[in-house]
């Protein structure tokens, strides 16, 4: 769970890492002086995890498009990085008026630069097109 | 929505009574047609039956339920050769556990004799174990009858409607009768939603609901009881435990919680028997499933819990007076069937040439169609091929290579032809093709079922219903929230 | 007849396991390999798990479903001697190692094989395994059904929905279904405790402020044509509803996430014995079922939460079941030593719901495979009074992985702790 405690200036929040699968139990402190003190990770990646959480946190965003002319209706997309947490329901709005045309192959950049992130929603599968498939 | 079509005769309510009758007509040169509340034949208390072609052992000598039940029972070997509908004579067993229970068993077997029950045995129970060898070693006497059998109850209802309709007949669904007046021109049937239907004769077999239909009619008929009834099914790994339908000695209000061999290879456990205060209460419960395992243990005490796959229950017409109700109106043109419980699975052919003749009593002419066809076109049941009619099979039909269902094995090719056949839900092909039946309950399959309805219906899925209008199984296209969109759910 | 076609190896599913098993066992040797799948396309379930969270251990990434699957496909395809039939569904096997499958243009094949690899996956536990009473309305689905309708199928099923069961398809699906603008109302788990990852539970719940009742269950179904609702209750330590406890929650969904279940059906044709706890077959530590020649690996052999899991496991069965087939002559005899060498039975102790494999050979280093039975902090696992390691935060939902070394082998015989051939893992809390 995550709780968050505030005392003040003085911030205390407890949250399960997702990096991995083991999901360590992570306790941050936020110092009045704004200095973060992290325990409970078992490797580097749950420190990050926790520090990015409290000033920055994002999330790597799966989702399906429309494609046309393909053996599915929806394609399999990502974002190739991790986004702002809090623009996950934005970029849902997006990607729902976005159509695509088969042949897609892994890796095809679908949407380039993403809500001004810098970041790209890529295919996260092949689509042949349909006269394509025996 | 008005139907040009003056009828002959019109039934209303499409049960195997129904049904049954409406093949039976089909058999004459008239018009008939049949009119369904649900969106396919058999979907009352039908589809809810047990399955159990019954003896005749269990009926007062000189009732309608005893004569007309071992008169169906002789017709269901011909009936179902016909129809291709798979029917078994498993035989039932009776079985006894007390001294007192024995007498009531000799009792029955008396009671057998007179009604001409052919064939019935009285066994100790180590003579019974040596034939069912998991019977509870308490049992210590059976009464053995070897011409009661299984069958499925919906299929067959579903095949004598076909047969009926490729015989000239036709099959309304989705039509709830809301009055019926006669007047110089006959009958005229109006539904819930403003259809009409004009016929010279009609017959009531609306099960559960026909007392309200009689009374549409003017007849002063007591009201039906209804009477609730859970069953559960166990999977077909444990479909061997038993080969006869198992019967406790009967209470008054029913015949008691039995184990039943189910003409697909498994074992169905039940039914309950409640009265209930509404018509359309068929939710299951938790102390039903309790009742009928605690019981069902004490005559098979192999039977387990988690062998169970899946319940469901249905409400049978319980009779006011014991026995069927056979009454009729508007100068005996309006035919009423009341009060059709058990036996009346068995007895529905009979019943059916019974109102056939009170029908002809009343003036409607009986003439034989030259070109009538019992036969029902055989169906493709893949599973239960050999390997060379597997083989040819797939060679004429490549969807039959095509295993949709993998828990029984159901094709493409086998839910095609059910949907040609007049299956129009997701029910309708599981009830007819088993597609969604078996361990994963349609887990898997579901999605390609609906695939399938869709497009051999020529609708788009969001439309496909699991059993008819309100019943969809999907919401919206996929991003139509995301796009702002509503429904009305 | 029909003519019989021959292979070396035949692996059942092309799924992640049976594509891993597939390369595995070219790599090993195998002359010709053949993969049945009943879909159209390789890949199995892993194409309709679009979410990531794949191929953290194996690849240090953090892959998709499909992009996981792709990680193998193109091998599989590439290589002329893996000869893959799509959209065939095997019909029957037997000890002999026999198969019938149907196929939309060859019709009925009939294949033999040197050695056979079951990977047919697993699937989901339903409705009337719970026997939830009420009503039988349409809006019921389990949670994979579900994602495959809203992930490939392009139909969103419902728009409110309450989960039962905290398995890691339904909170996956809690997510998605809320990404893709329905309301998710609530997780119910019948355990005091989630069985999904906690990751998930942080990432799919947390993230969305979606409620958890643990310790509760759905106690009944309402709606006649489609769900309307469902009753909610909390349950006491023997899983039977408390009185009183009940609340009504209005949805048009109720998704099941109550547990996978291994597809055995054909394994049990070809008398392969399965181990009631798993629910998958017997097997020692090549994957080998107790009929020879005949091996499994994957969720057909028991269920696991890490795809990363399967592939090592497919691998190790791969390898075995070249191995096998490279050892058997032109007729068909072996001159292998299966069954003659000297296994060793591992049993779950106190604190073990299953371990896997379940046979042993003498001496052998073997990873173990475990579940726990209910969540621990900390606890030391011991082989027959043998410590093999400690754990931290062990939970039944995190299959948990040990080695077993030659130095403990040489322990536990010289000890004298494996009489009877049977050793014992347990796992106490410390």
């Amino acid at each position: 769970m995550a709780i968050d405690t505030q005392i003040g200036q003085e911030l205390k929040r407890k949250m399960t890492c997702i990096v991995c699968p083991t999901g360590c139990q992570l306790e941050v402190e936020k110092n009045a002086d704004g200095k973060l003190s992290i325990i409970g990770f078992q490797c580097r990646r749950g420190e990050v995890y926790a520090e990015n959480e409290i000033t920055d946190p994002r999330r790597v965003l799966t989702t399906t498009v429309k494609i046309r002319n393909a053996s599915l209706p929806l394609l399999p997309v990502r974002t190739t990085e991790a986004i702002p947490k809090e623009l996950l329901a934005k970029a849902m709005e997006i990607l729902a008026q976005v159509e695509v045309t088969a042949p897609v192959r892994t890796g095809d950049v679908i949407v380039t630069n993403l809500l001004d992130t810098g970041i790209d929603v890529i295919a996260s599968r092949d689509m042949k097109r349909t006269e394509d498939v025996a | 929505m008005g139907e040009k079509t003056h009828y002959d005769v019109i039934v209303i309510g499409g049960g195997v009574v129904g049904t049954a009758l409406l093949r039976t007509l089909s058999r004459y040169q008239l018009k008939a047609a049949l009119l369904e509340k649900h969106a396919e034949v058999g979907w009352g208390a039908t589809k809810a039956n047990s399955g159990i072609v019954h003896a005749g052992f269990h009926n007062k000598p000189g009732s309608w339920m005893a004569k007309l039940c071992v008169a169906g029972n002789r017709m269901y070997d011909q009936l179902c050769d016909e129809l291709d509908v798979p029917f078994f004579r498993n035989g039932l067993m009776m079985v006894a556990r007390t001294q007192e229970e024995e007498e009531i068993l000799q009792q029955f077997y008396q009671q057998g004799l007179e009604n001409g029950v052919p064939g019935m045995e009285i066994l100790d129970g180590d003579a019974a174990r040596r034939l069912e060898p998991n019977l509870s070693e308490e049992i210590s006497m059976v009464l053995r009858a070897p011409s009661g059998g299984i069958v499925l109850p919906f299929e067959l209802a579903a095949a004598m409607a076909e047969n009926a309709v490729s015989n000239g007949a036709d099959v309304y669904t989705e039509v709830e009768v809301a009055s019926i007046s006669h007047g110089y021109d006959g009958f005229t049937i109006t539904s819930k939603d403003g259809g009409t239907w004009k016929a010279d004769y009609i017959v009531n077999s609306a099960g559960l609901f026909s007392d309200d239909l009689a009374r549409m009619c003017g007849l002063d008929v007591p009201s039906l009881i209804p009477r609730k009834g859970e069953e559960y099914i166990l999977d077909q790994r444990v479909g061997n435990l038993v080969r006869h339908t198992i019967f406790p000695v009967p209470t008054p209000k029913s015949k008691g919680i039995l184990v039943i061999p189910t003409a697909e290879g498994n074992l169905m456990i039940g039914p309950t028997a409640l009265e209930m205060p509404y018509k359309d209460d068929v939710s299951t419960t938790t102390t039903g499933l309790d009742e009928i395992l605690s019981f069902t243990q004490g005559l098979v005490p192999k039977i387990q819990r988690r062998d169970i796959i899946a319940a469901f229950a249905g409400i049978r017409s319980g009779s006011p007076t014991g026995d069927f109700i056979f009454e009729s109106s508007n100068e005996g043109k309006a035919v009423h069937l009341l009060g059709i419980e058990s036996p009346g699975l068995t007895a529905a052919p009979a019943i059916a040439e019974l109102a056939a003749e009170m029908l002809a009593e009343a003036g409607l002419p009986l003439k034989e169609k030259p070109n009538f066809n019992p036969r029902r076109p055989k169906v493709i049941r893949f599973k239960r091929l050999s390997d060379e009619e597997k083989k040819e099979v797939i060679k004429e039909n490549p969807l039959y290579a095509h295993v949709v269902c993998r828990c029984e094995t159901i094709t493409e090719g086998e839910i095609v032809d059910a949907v040609r056949r007049g299956a129009r839900t997701v029910d309708g092909v599981k009830f007819r093709t088993r597609a969604g039946m078996g361990r994963c309950q349609g887990g898997f399959c579901t999605p390609y079922v609906v695939k399938i309805l869709a497009r051999e219906l020529g609708v788009s899925p969001l439309e496909i219903t699991k059993r008819g209008k309100g019943s969809e199984l999907l919401t919206a296209e996929a991003k139509f929230f995301l796009k702002g969109g509503e429904t009305n759910v | 007849m029909f003519n019989t076609h021959y292979t070396d190896v035949a692996i059942i599913g092309g799924g992640p396991a049976g594509l891993a098993a597939a390369l595995a066992a070219r790599r090993a040797g195998a002359e010709h390999v053949t993969v049945l799948e009943r879909n159209h396309e390789l890949g199995g379930i892993l194409q309709q798990c679009i979410h990531n969270g794949f191929g953290l251990h194996r690849f240090k990434e953090e892959l998709t479903g499909p992009e996981y699957a792709y990680r193998f496909i193109p091998q599989v395809e590439a290589d002329p001697n893996i000869h893959v039939y799509l959209n065939t569904m095997v019909l029957s096997l037997s000890p002999e190692k026999e198969m019938t499958a149907v196929h939309p243009v060859h019709g009925l094949i009939s294949l033999k094989a040197k050695s056979v690899i079951l990977a047919m996956g697993c699937r989901e536990r339903t409705r009337g395994a719970l026997s939830i009473p009420g009503t039988r309305p349409a809006g019921v689905y389990t949670a994979g059904t579900a994602q495959r309708f809203v992930n490939m199928d392009g139909f969103m099923p419902g728009k409110r929905v309450v989960i039962l069961g905290s398995g890691d398809i339904g909170l996956i699906m809690a997510r998605r279904f809320t990404m893709e603008g329905a309301k998710v109302e609530a997780v119910v788990e019948i355990m005091p405790y989630p069985a999904g990852l906690a990751r998930n539970i942080a990432q799919c719940l947390e993230d969305f402020d979606i409620p958890l009742y643990l310790s509760a269950t759905v106690t009944k179904i309402h709606g006649k044509d489609r769900v309307e609702g469902v009753t909610v209750s909390q349950v006491d330590n023997g899983w039977c509803p408390i009185p009183g406890t009940e609340r009504y929650i209005p949805c048009d969904t109720l998704l099941l996430s109550v547990g996978l279940i291994p597809e055995n059906e054909l394994s049990q044709e070809a008398e392969v014995s399965l181990d009631p706890r798993t629910g998958g077959p017997i097997v020692d530590e090549n994957r080998e079922t107790l009929i020879s020649g005949i091996f499994a690996c994957g969720n057909v052999l028991h269920v696991h939460d890490l795809v990363d899991y399967v592939s090592d496991e497919a691998e190790i069965a791969g390898e075995a079941a070249a191995r096998y087939a490279l050892k058997q002559t032109a007729d068909g005899v072996l001159n292998a030593t299966n069954g003659k060498v000297d296994k060793f039975a591992i049993k779950p102790g106190d604190g073990v719901r299953y371990v896997l494999p379940q046979r042993v050979t003498k001496g052998a280093e073997v990873d173990l495979y475990l579940r726990v039975s209910q969540p621990m902090d900390a606890i030391t696992l011991s082989l027959s009074g043998l410590t093999l390691a400690r754990k931290r935060q062990v939970r039944p939902s995190e299959m948990l992985k040990i080695r077993l070394k030659a130095q403990h082998w040489e322990s536990l015989l010289e000890a004298g702790n494996a009489e009877g051939r049977e050793l014992c893992l347990a796992a106490e809390p410390r």
